[in-house]
């Protein structure tokens, strides 16, 4: 069961649904009565994108699925390339795909956006990600889908040893929304950090899900996702982190820690750790609570009004995820999409 | 001028403050003192605009404008500020921005120009030295990790860079050493004026041979029961609130 079966053969019964474990919370067959027409190639944006402030960017535009399939940096080389998916038509489906590759020693900054500009769009975009020895991935993916889109991203990293991955994911949720990440972890001195932050608002709905596999010895995990929900809006975070038989001296670390804003807001939280070795240090730590109302009180008391005062301080929470993005302009850019989110508005 | 008149208070239902009256001119420094649970954190959170403390009688003024009919952020806009006993810890909020984010409110709300950033560094290091806080100190998430003196201190900082009208200090010498009360004296009598009145909340007399009071009232009962002059003070050390307790009942 998959989107990306469900749009090769127009069967909505190829959708997955709350009866498959893995999609239980992020239920496709109910949001999504008919499979859409595919889109047309579409027009290129008249937007600049979220990222087009920063210098030195090539940027590679994939519209409705259409587009490069490939994206190759060369052993030694250092590139920042802003990759735009852009969902331009409404009511129509498509499927994209891109396969990356970061050969010796190379290193990439991917600065990934999903742009909605049509309503009610489908898409399903698939990237493989191979990350050769000793090479670098830092990849900063901001979604801002429309709130009636269905969107599913899935990533396939396969990294390779004295690697690092370093990821962050930034959405405001669609009708029904899904990054998933899946990291294949040699261990042997590769890195991988793994973040998100997620604020979502109305009957909006997003699902980060997580599965990082320790194939051999010495690999380290991090992951940090924060996020806060209000009105009616559904947040999934759903982490895997399995550690194979041999892969001694794992360090992994997983935290999962949300804001819920309104009574109506839901989330839902799966950390697992799936652990078949002996000499590991893995850890998961998750919390879900309300804004400090007396800290809210200190805050206005100092003359800031209620909606600036809950937006400080969910920037702040959230704060800690984005101030671990290495890149210094991406780093800027996600802080300015935090404050812009209107979150404080309850 | 703050003005309060028979003022009346409930949390949750209970009866707090049951009468409480109390005139503060501009220029003169009144203390409260009184025993613990006579309404002395209920006095400064109702008239800071803390949710969930209900004035069922009475009225409240500064200047001549209604607190009541103010939201918190209001008040402070107004001129009036709280000094907490327990300044709050906001993690991911460095001080410098808190404080330029409230100055700024604070001016956008009387309708003044905000303070740019080059303007607003000067005044704080102006300000951090002349307190004796290290720069540094003001970078770091406000009051994070900070001690009991730091975070008084930071208080006292944040009063001197956002100059408001009237002060209420609830409790500032609870969990100050000696040396750091004297600091933080220092600070609040640098901020002493004929146009600034403050109001020193204060269970014992301590804190007041730093602050020098010009009135003292003892709040019992939820209502003042007695006023005198600075020597009230220095009685009350003397013989305890016992001999209050039957006069509020």
């Amino acid at each position: 069961m998959s989107l990306a079966l469900a749009l090769q053969s127009g069967d909505v019964a190829s959708l997955p649904s709350r009866r498959d474990e893995a999609w239980r919370y992020t239920d496709l067959r109910a949001a999504l009565r008919a499979i859409p027409a595919s889109s047309p190639r579409g027009e290129a944006p008249l937007s600049a994108g979220p990222f087009a402030a920063l210098d030195a960017v090539e940027t590679i535009i994939i519209t409705n699925g259409f587009g490069p399939d490939r994206l190759s940096v060369a052993a030694g080389e250092h590139r920042t390339v802003a990759l735009r998916f852009i969902a331009s038509e409404a009511a129509s489906a498509h499927h994209g795909s891109l396969t990356i590759e970061v050969a010796e020693g190379g290193s990439l900054t991917l600065l990934e956006s999903h742009e909605g500009f049509g309503q009610n769009y489908v898409s399903d975009i698939a990237i493989g990600l191979q990350i050769g020895p000793g090479a670098t991935l830092e990849r900063v993916s901001i979604l801002n889908d429309s709130a009636e889109a269905i969107s599913v991203v899935t990533a396939r990293v396969d990294l390779s040893a004295n690697a690092t991955l370093n990821q962050t994911v930034l959405t405001t949720g669609a009708k029904r929304q899904r990054f998933e990440t899946h990291v294949s972890h040699p261990g042997q001195g590769a890195s991988v950090r793994l973040d998100g932050v997620y604020l979502l608002g109305e009957a909006r709905h997003s699902d980060q899900t997580t599965l990082v596999t320790h194939k051999g010895e010495g690999g380290t995990t991090t992951q940090l996702t924060k996020g806060a929900v209000r009105d009616s809006a559904r947040a999934v975070f759903q982490g895997k982190i399995t550690v194979e038989r041999g892969a001694d001296q794992t360090d992994a670390r997983m935290g999962h820690h949300a804001l819920i804003l309104s009574e109506r807001a839901e989330i839902d939280a799966k950390p697992e750790l799936e652990i078949y070795a002996d000499d590991v240090s893995c850890a998961h730590g998750n919390t879900v609570g309300a804004l400090d109302e007396e800290a809210l009180f200190y805050i206005r008391s100092r003359g800031v009004p209620h909606i600036d005062a809950r937006a400080l301080l969910i920037s702040a929470f959230v704060g800690e995820v984005t101030d671990r993005i290495g890149h210094e302009g991406a780093r800027q850019m996600a802080q300015d999409w935090l404050l812009a989110s209107g979150m404080g508005a309850s | 001028m703050l003005l309060v008149t028979n003022l009346h208070v409930e949390v949750g239902g209970t009866p707090l403050l049951k009468g409480l009256s109390l005139q503060v001119p501009a220029g003169e420094v009144h203390a409260i003192m009184g025993p613990n649970g006579a309404g002395k954190s209920t006095l400064s959170y109702t008239l800071a605009g803390r949710e969930g403390y209900e004035v069922t009688q009475g009225s409240a003024s500064l200047n001549g404008e209604d607190l009541f009919a103010l939201e918190a952020n209001e008040r402070a806009a107004k001129g009036l500020f709280l000094s907490f006993q327990y300044p709050l810890e906001i993690p991911g909020v460095p001080s410098l921005t808190f404080i330029r984010t409230a100055l700024n409110a604070q001016r956008k709300a009387r309708g003044e120009d905000e303070i740019g950033a080059p303007a607003f560094l000067k005044l704080a290091r102006e300000k951090a030295a002349s307190l004796k806080i290290d720069f540094d100190m003001l970078k770091r998430p406000l009051n994070v990790g900070f001690s009991g003196g730091e975070k008084k201190r930071m208080e006292i900082c944040q009063m001197t860079m956002l100059l408001p009208k009237f002060l209420i200090l609830d409790e500032t010498d609870s969990g100050l050493d000696i040396d750091a009360l004297r600091i933080v004296s220092e600070g609040v009598n640098a901020l002493r004026s004929p146009e600034r009145g403050m109001l020193v909340i204060t269970h014992y007399q301590r804190l007041l041979d730093y602050i020098k009071p010009d009135r003292v009232h003892v709040l019992a009962g939820g209502k003042i029961v007695t006023s005198g002059g600075p020597e009230l003070a220095l009685e009350l050390e003397e013989t305890g609130y016992d001999r209050f307790a039957q006069v509020a009942a």
